[in-house]
């Protein structure tokens, strides 16, 4: 996984509350290998229309905002569906983290696995820096995970929680199956007390 | 035995799966079950490519859903959604998972066919990559969706880091009044507490609505409980439970079925258990819901009219409603009662089950169907003991199309969508903008309320046609 550390790039404004993960890549290119072109398909259908030309008002589309390397969304971005294709999108797009006021919990997850940063801002945080981003199209924010922080165009500083444990692994880029399977003594010792404490589970 | 854990259903189970803890509170859970399906495919390719076996094979139960064909008979599929079928037959063969393939009666919805199987037992952990793994909780046993990376985690090591999520309690009393059915119920939860209102949260549904509730009707409450935004959502095991499981394939027999329910027993939420937060609705209140907008919340009683965005309580509310109804084609402040539909699908992990069968036939019979509407059950047993019962007939003589098992125009990955500007009456869980096909416009129904809309044209209030 590659890790994240410090980006300082163009974040790009998503107003829209409950954006869902059909949204960010419908159905129809989930069975689609992970290929050099998959950064086509976020947003794909509110963001191509029906000739594959692009919307020019789609926030993606505009000039300033094509090179974003953030989002900063509004409340339960990335809720629904549990495919990962919607950080695979993301990624392949050029986005490293995501910014909103709470993101739906499978979604949050699967942006850790992938080397994505999911930043929990207050509800009124994340509305001023939408706000900044719309007034200054293509300014840039930045993103400390080590500090725990995001600077804002205007330079406000805003401090953000992130669970320790997903923050080390971020940190380094930690492969989070290596890790596990260091536990293997205790997974064996647990499963076969599971098995004789309730032997109903085993299978056969 | 080590002394039994206290508390709600919900850290019973919890606190009998912690494999170890780690650092910032996240522990490793173990895994019970785990279910997969066609989506798989990325994982297994990964898994394939580092030359990686799965640790538990034993505890891993596959079928097909999302991608093959529905279409009555032996449908033919294109040769990308075929591959998608083949390679998880190969998987799982190399790998030996048991899986319900295609021409197996068991194959169907992977949250229709656990519970069926008797896989989905109530103490248990459960996850499958899927975000309605939720519906399995209504056994009383912790299911929730993963990614595709958790998906492989657990295929190496049958365990997953999860941090402690925080509970809610939803209580529905009184009872439900006629025509009011289980998908009501759900709609009218989500829309009380919002598309994000149960983030993370595990929902324990409790009163005696739910209670009164069988395990298909508590299986459509669950099922939903991703729309609220929860991790999962739960029903604490009782009678109900024990009688839907006993002599289930899967399920323990003889002297491990009477341990099993011995501790099964002692699975409800302590009486001193608290929760995080508490929601109450009363059921008597309820009335049959259907969605307007294109997100689950955006749901009223059927006697109400399109809202009004003039009237949101805020500009950012107001511009995602102006949004939604111009993807829906509605204008403020028409009866629900006056939209006509153009197509209906009863069918989903939602509502699919002999009951929801039933209550659509009851609906139906004798009438018409005046627009195309698909009947898609839910495993190839249900389709089955549906038409031991006669149902099928139901439903075709009145027109409709009776199909094979599978997600089918839930989701239309197998490319079953509905065109574009076509507006549907689904018994299905999600109205996202596009669910349903580019363009499509999604109202969200019991099956009752979509028996309903096919033989009318409109949304209806199943209440005015009956008696
Ligand atoms: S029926 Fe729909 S929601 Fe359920 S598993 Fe299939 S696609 Fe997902």
């Amino acid at each position: 996984m590659r890790a994240f550390t410090r980006l300082a790039a163009v974040a790009a404004p998503i107003d829209l509350p409950n954006v869902d993960t059909d949204r960010i890549i419908p159905a129809r290119f989930l069975r689609k290998p992970k290929n050099p072109e998959y950064g086509r398909f976020l947003f794909h259908d509110v963001r191509f229309n029906a000739d594959g030309s692009e919307k020019p008002d789609f926030v993606l589309n505009r000039p300033a905002y094509r090179s974003a390397q953030v989002v900063v969304a509004a409340e339960n971005f990335g809720c629904g569906s549990s495919r990962e294709m919607a950080v695979w999108a993301l990624e392949a797009f050029g986005i490293r983290a995501v910014i909103a006021p709470s993101l739906g919990d499978i979604f949050h997850q699967n942006c850790f696995k992938n080397g994505l940063l999911p930043v929990i801002l207050p509800v009124a945080a994340a509305a001023s820096l939408r706000g900044q981003l719309h007034e200054i199209p293509g300014a840039s924010v930045v993103v400390d995970l080590e500090a725990q922080t995001v600077t804002a165009p205007d330079g406000a500083v805003h401090r953000f929680d992130v669970d320790p444990f997903r923050k080390r692994m971020l940190l380094t880029g930690q492969d989070e199956i290596a890790l596990t399977l260091g536990h293997e003594t205790e997974i064996g010792a647990f499963e076969a007390r599971h098995a004789r404490e309730m032997p109903w589970l085993v299978t056969d | 035995m080590t002394a039994r854990p206290r508390g709600t259903v919900f850290e019973k189970i919890w606190s009998s799966h912690v494999v170890t803890e780690g650092p910032g509170g996240h522990v490793l859970l173990y895994i019970d079950r785990h279910l997969l399906h066609e989506g798989s495919t990325h994982a297994w390719e990964r898994m394939a490519r580092n030359g990686s076996r799965m640790r538990r094979p034993d505890l891993s139960f596959a079928t097909a859903d999302h991608y093959v064909l529905t279409t009555p008979g032996t449908p033919t599929a294109d040769a990308e959604t075929r591959k998608m079928v083949e390679s998880l037959t190969r998987h799982t063969t190399e790998q030996g998972v048991t899986f319900f393939g295609v021409g197996d009666d068991r194959r169907g919805i992977v949250h229709v066919i656990g519970p069926e199987q008797g896989l989905t037992l109530p103490g248990i952990l459960l996850v499958c990559g899927d975000s309605h793994t939720a519906t399995h909780g209504a056994f009383g046993c912790l299911a929730f969706g993963v990614g595709s990376t958790e998906v492989e985690h657990v295929m190496i090591t049958q365990t997953l880091w999860q941090k402690k999520p925080k509970s809610l309690r939803v209580t529905v009393d009184g009872r439900l009044g006629f025509g009011v059915t289980a998908k009501d119920v759900i709609l009218a939860i989500i829309a009380t507490i919002g598309a994000a209102g149960g983030v993370g949260h595990v929902i324990e549904y409790a009163g005696t609505v739910i209670r009164a509730m069988t395990m298909d009707q508590r299986m459509t409450v669950c099922n939903m409980s991703i729309e609220a935004g929860a991790r999962a959502g739960m029903v604490a095991p009782d009678e109900t439970t024990f009688a839907y499981l006993e002599g289930r394939p899967f399920a323990p027999k003889g002297e491990l079925w009477a341990r099993a329910l011995a501790y099964w027993k002692t699975l409800p939420s302590d009486l001193d258990a608290t929760f995080d937060r508490e929601v109450t609705l009363d059921g008597t209140e309820i009335a049959p819901t259907v969605t307007w907008g294109t997100s689950p919340q955006d749901a009223l009683p059927i006697t109400e009219r399109v809202p009004d965005p003039a009237r949101a309580a805020d500009a950012t509310r107001r511009e995602s409603m102006e949004r939604a109804l111009a993807y829906m084609g509605l204008t403020a402040g028409i009866p629900l009662t006056e939209i006509t539909v153009d197509r209906v699908f009863i069918g989903s992990c939602t509502n699919s089950r002999l009951d929801d069968l039933r209550a659509a036939a009851q609906v139906v019979k004798g009438k018409r169907a005046v627009v195309p509407a698909w009947v898609v059950p839910g495993s190839g047993l249900i389709k089955r003991a549906a038409e031991a019962e006669g149902l099928d007939r139901v439903f075709r003589d009145a027109g409709f199309e009776w199909r094979e098992a599978g997600c089918s125009m839930c989701v239309g990955m197998n490319g079953e969508t509905a065109r574009g500007g076509e507006r549907v009456a689904s018994t299905s869980n999600r109205n996202f903008e596009g669910r349903q096909g580019q363009g499509a416009r999604t109202h969200l129904v019991s099956p009752a309320m979509a028996a309903a809309a096919a033989v009318t044209g409109r949304l209806t209030d199943v209440r005015t046609l009956r008696g």
